[in-house]
């Protein structure tokens, strides 16, 4: 287990309390001028060395994606935009950031802008999440009045303003051009890439997004080095990660853990074990909803980190681990991710928009036992459709998790739907469209 | 998508008043100059707060005066976001997250005690115009399942009874405390921490 001296996010719990003053007694704000004083290129190769990947979900190493920033601020101005739209059902890591360490995040956007060159930061907040967007506003707010940030923020030189921008409830909106188009006023759907928004982004501007823990947890790794944080977790899949644990759990919690952590670890030790015993588990979804699931066999030994996962034909993602356990039907709790899809497809690209829907009433169907065999198949070339033929991973994320299903369960889903459409008896059915061959047979 | 409708019965006026004209300047002074646009949520959010928590259509047309966009775009903005109520929804508007972690927890329960106690169909009002519910799609609150967001308010750690406590005080007029309804506090494992423990007494 990690010591508690390596937790970056001390104030997880809110043991300490949230405001400026703890937050300086943990260590946040304390050298952020000398920070900066070493310049951009120590800062983005620290980040570098520490092979610090998002942790939105894609994994996309932080370093490199600050390094497309262009070098010169030319005619239009840089933006440094926080996804903190948490949508992934599993998910709620975010929202302990935003209420318990929002010193962290403040500091962290102050480093990150004068890494990209951006006077403007948006935090893009899910709208659900008002009362602790406030928590965060009034961080905010005492940051200005230390002069931390503002003009000359935190004496560094840089002049930087952090606004929050509330989202309404559209999942969507985590996707990060969906997110600009969102801040721009408009319905969050999607763009095309290229252009990336590091060229072309918010308004138009180079614009370098990152998710809440990501800029979170850029202060310390500065201030212990980027080596201290590869030192943790194992290659490419370095340093800690807020874990969600949820479902079928004693104990269901957040808690900061080493990369690579093995999976059953962390149910047993930290969520208090499965409800009803180990032997009571049926499956996981290791990384927020639009991971595909993985069965108990494969539990025993897993250990979580990006690349491992995806050995496994399943992924990381937020983190957001759903246990599930024999008492549940899978077949239906994967009907409920299939609405959710349903319900916030955007609807711009048409497999997206229909088949969306399409898996969730199939899906639906098999549950009850009412579809017939040949669909098994046939959901399974449905998420062959979605997938890859959209403008943005949306598809992905809403055929995986059935694909996952299909992969794994597919004996149970047989089982329960044995119903066989071909009339195979010679039945005189008059509204029978295919009668003459029965008659044929006979 | 969402597939909502704007109600039949609109008002025929719609202005901001003193206060939420005032915020509507501040929320515009956040943007670049000319990107007035980026502000049509934040607006949408004041004219759903002073008007009893749904948008009608003339605020959207009084939106698109305001920030110089034209009407549609408004239009668009606020039926594509689940949270802007396009038609009348309770003083306590209730939201029971039913998606897969909350469901496997006992959500349905959660929708039962509403059906009993509120309105057997989502978002039908009340007589007194008090209180509404609906089933959303997943809150973010994962840990704490099962859930339920009255107005700003989360409430977490849920059963069927402590729903029904919960929305009896409702039903009273009174505000129910947020947060755990098992005690716990946040995030943490509820017995048996393990982690930050010099910290868990300080």
């Amino acid at each position: 287990m990690l010591k508690d001296q390596d937790r970056i996010f001390q104030n997880l719990y809110n043991d300490l309390g949230s405001d400026v003053i703890s937050s300086q007694k943990r260590g946040d704000w304390v050298n952020t001028k000398e920070l900066t004083n070493k310049g951009r290129d120590w800062i983005i190769n620290e980040i570098k060395d520490s092979q610090l990947r998002g942790r939105g979900g894609a994994g996309f190493p932080t370093g490199l994606k600050w390094s497309f920033a262009p070098k010169e601020i030319g005619t239009r101005p840089h933006y440094l935009v926080i996804n903190g739209d948490e949508s992934e059902p599993g998910t709620c890591k975010d929202r302990d950031i935003l209420r318990f360490e929002p010193h962290k995040l403040i500091e962290g956007c102050l480093i990150a802008s004068y890494a990209v060159q951006a006077h403007v930061c948006y935090i893009y907040i899910r709208g659900e999440y008002f009362v602790d967007g406030q928590k965060l506003q009034a961080a905010i707010d005492e940051a200005y009045k230390k002069n931390l940030i503002g003009k000359n923020a935190a004496d560094t030189g840089w002049d930087l303003d952090i606004y929050i921008h509330y989202g309404a409830g559209a999942y969507i909106c985590g996707e990060e051009t969906a997110l600009l188009e969102s801040i721009e006023g408009k319905k969050g759907q999607p763009r095309l890439k290229p252009p990336f928004p590091a060229l072309i982004g918010l308004y138009g501007c180079p614009t370098i997004i990152n998710n809440v823990e990501t800029i979170a947890v850029v202060p310390t790794i500065l201030r212990r080095g980027g080596k201290w944080f590869a030192s943790l977790g194992r290659e490419k899949n370095t340093g800690t990660k807020i874990f969600c644990i949820s479902g079928n759990v004693n104990n269901p919690c957040n808690v900061e853990e080493e990369m690579n952590i093995p999976l059953k670890e962390l149910i047993e030790v930290h969520a208090g074990g499965v409800i009803g015993g180990w032997d009571n588990l049926k499956a996981v979804i290791p990384g927020g909803s639009s991971m595909p699931l993985i069965p108990k066999e494969k539990c025993e030994t897993l250990t979580m980190d990006f690349d491992s996962l995806m050995a496994e034909k399943s992924g990381l993602g937020t983190a957001g681990i759903v246990v599930i356990n024999n008492d549940q039907d899978i077949i239906k709790c994967m009907a409920r991710i299939a609405r959710f899809y349903k319900h916030e497809s955007c609807g711009q690209c048409t497999p997206c928009r229909e088949g969306s829907g399409w898996m969730w009433r199939m899906l639906e169907r098999m549950a009850r036992g009412e579809a017939s065999k040949d669909e098994i198949d046939m959901l399974g070339d449905v998420t062959k459709q979605i997938e890859g033929h959209t403008i943005c991973a949306f598809g992905e994320g809403s055929s995986w998790p059935v694909q996952g299903l299909l992969r794994h369960f597919k004996d149970e889903i047989k089982k329960r739907n044995k119903f066989d459409p071909i009339v195979k008896e010679n039945k005189n059915i008059p509204y029978l469209v295919d009668q003459h061959l029965l008659d044929k047979n006979a | 998508m969402s597939l909502k409708r704007p109600a039949k019965n609109q008002p025929e006026n719609f202005e901001f008043n003193t206060s939420s004209h005032e915020s509507a300047k501040i929320m515009i002074s956040k943007y670049p100059k000319g990107k007035q646009q980026s502000a049509v949520m934040a607006l949408l959010y004041i004219a759903q707060k002073q008007n009893d928590n749904w948008i009608p259509l003339a605020a959207m047309k009084y939106i698109a005066k305001f920030l110089d966009m034209p009407y549609i775009k408004v239009y668009e903005v606020a039926s594509f976001y689940s949270m802007y109520n396009l038609s009348p929804v309770g003083k306590y508007f209730i939201q029971v997250c039913t998606t897969t972690p909350c469901m496997i927890r006992g959500a349905n329960k959660l929708v039962e005690a509403c059906k009993e106690k509120i309105s057997k169909n989502e978002s039908e009002l009340l007589s007194d115009k008090n209180c509404s519910w609906m089933e959303v799609e997943c809150l973010g609150a994962c840990v704490n399942a099962p859930m339920m967001q009255i107005n700003d308010d989360y409430y977490e750690d849920l059963d069927k009874e402590k729903t029904l406590k919960i929305l009896d005080k409702i039903l009273k007029d009174e505000l129910p405390k947020p947060g755990s309804y098992r005690g716990r506090i946040n995030n943490e494992p509820e017995n048996n921490r393990k982690t930050l423990m010099d910290f868990k007494n300080a």
